[in-house]
């Protein structure tokens, strides 16, 4: 039996005394879910570069149309915040998107693909390892929404006054745009949507983590499958309005009476043009009713259940 | 300290019995080559081990439980769980960055080290490496982990001779110390034999063999009967039989050498040869061989 080394020497001896280093498992794992998920990022960026491009085609056919705009009246400021809500809403929309898709992966692929194996052979416990993976929608995603929408609506501000110069409308025209009003409920907007909506990323990490197949398919149909038993079977809608509530009811919580503002601040005339998207400003916050509510509490709750059993399966699940 | 120390380990999947009372014991410092049938038992006795099944009985890991101080444990030990589990969409620099930042044992310098005597470009995907390469990888990230114990799984399952040989050359010469453990499962036990100094044969949830390289030797071996001594040698209770080229080679436990030396041609067996001695005569028939030299 030989057990001499040989010429391998160039080698640095083996670090057998020296004391162990500081690590941060949580950190590298988040980043290690951002390595793997590039969507993560590029999808909110992309629908943001699209809504540029087009906003670019739509003025260029405006100013095509209306050379000169100054002889028309000033536009309100509810208008001036359209293009900014729009945007803010988009992005938010697809950051959703992108999150069930994350949510329902995070666990699954790492058992399908066996690479669990290898995390597991690390000194990265489980706990540890569903939480950088909750954190994604929970804060990853918030935040990159929001810089993405940031960094959006100042290209927006940016082409307006480029768009206005050559129209010839004042440079104050845009100062009357709320930026203030904008990014307070965008800010607001994304915490207490992120919070109203912890129980649904939990049941999508729960799913995700036991499901052998399909975790889209296990993830929505149960749910939809007790809707309709209830309907037929009692003839009611207790689960369902339950779920809906989930899902919307996070905006009627957070905000003052949602429904009366769009009329109030929308006006008759953005009806008309057809533009669904309501203005909604600090004044319409409701935050001491959003704390208050039960729902929110219990939601938490339930996400936080849903997190220790997405950590229980990890413990145990095989790979696939 | 003993490495592991297992006593009445049990795992049962519904109404199959996966372990059936396993004891042992490893002394530290030692490579123990586990080897056995598919569904013997070697994969659930290494997750048990590494506290990735729950289990019945008592096991002990560096003095740890491995299913309740799981997160401890892994400080300490490392595991190489069959092949190709690296994942696929990270980079080779990134692999480096996340192990370098969650494991307290990890040097990063000597796993570059290791790197850089391949053709592994930093830059590249796991997905765009040769099998062979990302167990170079692989292996490069654990040999720079100082862990304790070892544990490799059919480590080099689908590769070539190339890197298989390479894989256990690089372990012996680079890592293994004489204090570090390795346990290590394969179905090429001829390529291991030469580097462990322990073997354990497993079968169907139990262990059928466990003894050291050098009592191995002493107590298995193999004759090449001549001819005119078969039956000579048949007489002195061979633990198995096989007819090669149309000579009697007869394997025996505890027999001296000076016996058999006038037989004929004595050995130490391979352990896959021994393999086939204390499982085939419990599992497949009686070779042919035995009764047509016989008669």
């Amino acid at each position: 039996m030989t057990l001499e080394t040989d010429a391998m020497s160039d080698l640095p001896p083996a670090a057998t005394a020296t004391a162990p280093k500081a690590t941060r498992p949580l950190f590298w794992s988040v980043r290690r879910e951002l390595w793997e998920n590039r969507s993560l990022y590029f999808a909110p960026a992309t629908v943001s570069a699209v809504m540029l491009i087009a906003m670019v085609i739509g003025v260029g056919r405006i100013l095509a149309a209306h050379p000169d705009l100054s002889r028309h009246d000033a536009p309100n400021p509810a208008m001036l915040a359209l293009p900014y809500d729009f945007a803010a809403v988009a992005i938010m929309l697809t950051s959703f998107i992108v999150a069930i898709f994350y949510c329902l992966g995070a666990l699954h692929n790492e058992r399908r693909d066996r690479s669990i194996l290898f995390w597991k052979s690390l000194p990265v416990s489980d706990a540890t390892a569903v939480l950088s993976k909750a954190l994604v929608p929970l804060a990853v995603l918030p935040a990159i929404a929001y810089v993405t929408t940031v960094v959006t609506q100042l290209v927006i501000l940016l082409l307006s006054m480029v768009a206005g110069a050559v129209a010839g409308l004042p440079a104050s025209t845009w100062m009357q745009t709320p930026f203030g009003d904008l990014t307070l409920v965008l800010v607001y907007g994304l915490v207490t949507q992120t919070l109203w909506l912890a129980p649904f990323w939990g049941w999508l990490l729960l799913v995700s983590a036991w499901s052998r197949r399909a975790p889209f398919l296990w993830a929505f149909l149960p749910p939809l499958a007790v809707c309709l038993v209830e309907k037929v079977a009692l003839g009611s809608s207790h689960f369902a309005d339950l779920l809906g509530y989930r899902i919307g009811g996070g905006f009627h919580e957070a905000f003052v009476e949602p429904m009366r503002n769009v009329v109030r601040t929308t006006g008759p005339h953005m009806v008309v043009n057809g533009s669904p998207f309501p203005q909604v400003g600090v004044g319409d916050l409701d935050p001491a009713r959003f704390i208050l509510a039960p729902g929110l509490w219990a939601g938490l709750a339930v996400a936080v259940a849903f997190f220790f059993g997405a950590v229980w399966l990890r413990r145990r699940r095989e790979p696939i | 300290m003993a490495c592991i120390e297992a006593r009445g380990l049990r795992k049962t999947y519904g109404t199959t019995v996966a372990l059936d009372g396993v004891d042992l014991r490893i002394e530290e410092g030692r490579i123990v080559g586990l080897i056995g049938p598919n569904g013997a038992g070697k994969s659930t006795a290494l997750n048990a081990i590494l506290g990735l099944t729950a289990y019945e009985g008592e096991l002990k890991v560096l003095g740890r439980n491995p299913w309740t101080e799981r997160n401890r444990l892994m400080t300490d030990v490392c595991f190489i769980a069959d092949v190709a589990v690296l994942p696929r969409w990270m980079k080779v620099s990134q692999a480096l960055d996340y192990v370098a930042g969650v494991h307290p044992r990890f040097d990063r310098a000597r796993a570059e080290g290791f790197l850089a005597r391949t053709t592994i470009k930093r830059t590249s995907r796991i997905r765009e490496l040769s099998k062979g390469m990302v167990t170079q990888l692989h292996l490069a990230l654990v040999m720079a982990i100082d862990a304790k114990l070892l544990v490799l799984d059919e480590p080099t399952l689908g590769l070539d001779l190339l890197y298989r040989k390479q894989f256990y050359d690089t372990l012996l010469n680079d890592y293994f110390d004489h204090t570090r453990t390795v346990i290590v499962t394969t179905h090429q036990v001829e390529e291991v034999q030469d580097i462990l100094t322990d073997v354990m044969f497993i079968d169907r949830g139990r262990i059928a063999l466990d003894c050291s390289m050098e009592a191995f030797e002493t107590r298995y071996l193999e004759l090449m009967a001549l001819p005119e001594h078969a039956a000579a040698a048949r007489a002195l209770g061979p633990m198995s039989e096989r007819q090669v080229f149309g000579r009697s080679i007869l394997i025996y436990d505890g027999v001296a050498r000076e016996r058999l030396a006038p037989l004929g041609e004595v050995r130490t067996p391979s352990i896959a040869d021994l393999f086939v001695a204390v499982m085939g005569g419990k599992s497949a028939p009686q070779p042919q061989g035995a009764e047509g030299t016989a008669a």
